[in-house]
């Protein structure tokens, strides 16, 4: 683990490896050390390092604007030090998402797998998938779990549109559209479900930690 | 209701203090672009920083007052008038029940702020009254037509407003998380030219264009969260600063970082207009250093 100042009050913690932002970034958004803790793919982002949340050891307040003080770094530091990776695995809750596997790159992606089209969908709907971050759109979920062996790559150049409800598919993350969006990733199918509701609570249906399982619509 | 739109050139949205707590769905914060020129607004109408007003960009709207209200007009300067009759810019103003506001196409700069006393009480999204215009969260842009209700006002009392501090000199930058993907000495070279703001420039991002920042790590950098201020460098290596709707996470490296007090500018600078950088060392108190304070 290392971590990066990034501007003025935020920091970024790098991981070493996969899979485990979105468990750290749980982890610390329950500790209330930043105004914004976002998870990437190996990183997490803590943005508005609070002053009080490590025992105000550099005496700012919350809210504040002057840098970070090498003692708060330190105190996030020590903050980072009892996080054990995979201890605290809060299963995170399960949603069965509907997918039809009708997207027109599924031949492709099929192609690319070397697989029947019927294999290359029971082959992605039987992954484990886990939102290991939301990004590019509110509600936008990145999908963990596909293997590197079934990496692929983005389209040369996006579609302008695709549709809300398009799943699809870029090296090993799957991602869901909330919304109609110009888009490069590889369309395997499209769900009914609503992703982004800003009136529901949460508004995303896949935050961070979600754990799906795809139920494929015939 | 009002406020009554009868007149919206350009975009023109409601801004708030942004939306907080949901970066980790993708949700951008927004926000006024430029924060000092709102407060300013807002403090002359007597409402507390941070209430929604209205941001226009280039162009300028005119609403109708269906009830009595005060309003002051900050940010980018421009022409403002009250059924046709022309009122001072930066201060507060009286309309009464029936007026036509104008605020008109920005002289210089690029966003004008209208604040009313009370502060447009259009219903909150995720907390928050501001627009973003990446993703649309929050209430829709001003079209001609459309009625915003005001919250209750009260009669500002006199204020003693600073008068507004004009940026000078080059935007201060310090390393971003990614300085060391590209070429030694980048920020050098960052600081040493001159880029130019690009058309294509909005409310998410300075788009600029200039010498290129050379990369020497050419893997996908794997996506990771954005501050406002990123300087993130697509693959052509023509740099773009984060602003207030700026997507949580990305792809592409971040060079640098600007300043937040240097900000503001960015807001007000408009297509072809010069900007250049300058390396900032912030200087970080240790501890036990506290500076005495003077008798």
């Amino acid at each position: 683990m290392r971590i990066r100042r990034y501007g003025a009050r935020a920091l970024l913690v790098e991981l070493d490896g996969p899979g485990t932002a979105g468990e750290l970034a749980a982890w610390l958004r329950s500790r209330r050390l930043a105004d914004e803790v976002v998870p990437g793919a190996r990183t997490v982002l803590l943005s508005g390092v609070r002053g009080g949340a490590y025992g105000g050891a550099d005496g700012a307040v919350d809210g504040d604007r002057s840098d970070l003080t090498d003692a708060a770094v330190a105190g996030v530091e020590r903050v980072l030090a009892g996080w054990v990776p995979g201890e605290a695995r809060a299963r995170g809750p399960l949603v069965e998402l509907p997918v039809r596997y009708d997207g027109p790159d599924l031949d492709d992606v099929a192609r690319r797998w070397g697989m029947t089209r019927r294999e290359a969908v029971a082959t992605h709907a039987a992954v484990e998938h886990v939102v290991a971050f939301c990004g590019f759109a509110p509600g936008f979920p990145y999908l963990a779990g596909l293997p590197e062996e079934l990496a692929v790559p983005r389209l040369e150049s996006p579609r302008s549109r695709v549709p809300a409800g398009a799943v699809g598919i870029a090296d090993t993350w799957t991602g869901v559209y909330p919304t109609g969006s110009p888009g490069g990733w590889r369309l395997l199918g499209h769900t009914e479900a609503s992703l982004w509701e800003p009136e529901r609570e949460p508004p995303a249906l896949l935050p961070p930690g979600t754990r799906v399982r795809i139920v494929v619509q015939p | 209701m009002t406020l009554e739109v009868t007149r919206a050139e350009g975009l023109v949205t409601v801004q708030d203090a942004g939306r907080r707590g949901f970066a980790h769905l993708g949700v951008p914060e927004a926000g006024p672009l430029d924060r000092p020129a709102a407060d300013l607004a807002n403090r002359l109408v007597g409402n507390e920083p941070g209430a929604a007003l209205l941001e226009t960009t280039l162009l300028g709207l005119s609403v109708r007052a269906l009830r009595a209200v005060t309003v002051a007009v900050t940010g980018a300067p421009c022409a403002v008038e009250v059924d046709g009759r022309g009122r001072p810019f930066g201060e507060p103003l009286s309309i009464a029940a029936g007026a036509e506001l104008s605020v008109g196409a920005a002289t210089r700069g690029v966003r004008s702020y209208l604040a009313v006393s009370g502060g447009v009480a259009v219903e909150p999204v995720l907390g928050s009254r501001s627009t973003d215009t990446l993703a649309w969260v929050g209430p829709p842009a001003l079209t001609v037509g459309m009625r915003l209700p005001v919250g209750p006002g009260r009669t500002p009392r006199p204020v003693d407003v600073p008068a507004r501090v004009e940026g000078e000199g080059p935007l201060r930058v310090r390393p971003g998380p990614r300085a060391d993907w590209f070429a030694d000495q980048v920020l050098d070279h960052l600081t040493r030219e001159e880029y130019v703001v690009d058309a294509a420039s909005n409310r998410v991002g300075l788009r600029l264009t200039g010498s290129p920042l050379a990369r020497v790590v050419e893997r996908e950098l794997p996506s990771e969260g954005l501050v406002l201020g990123a300087v993130q460098v697509p693959p052509d290596g023509q740099p773009v600063v984060m602003l207030a709707d700026h997507p949580t996470t990305g792809g592409y490296p971040v060079v640098a970082v600007v300043e937040a007090d240097d900000l503001f500018r960015c807001a007000q600078l408009r297509p072809g207009d010069a900007v250049r950088f300058r390396r900032w060392e912030p200087r970080v108190p240790g501890p036990g250093a506290a500076p005495r304070r003077r008798p």
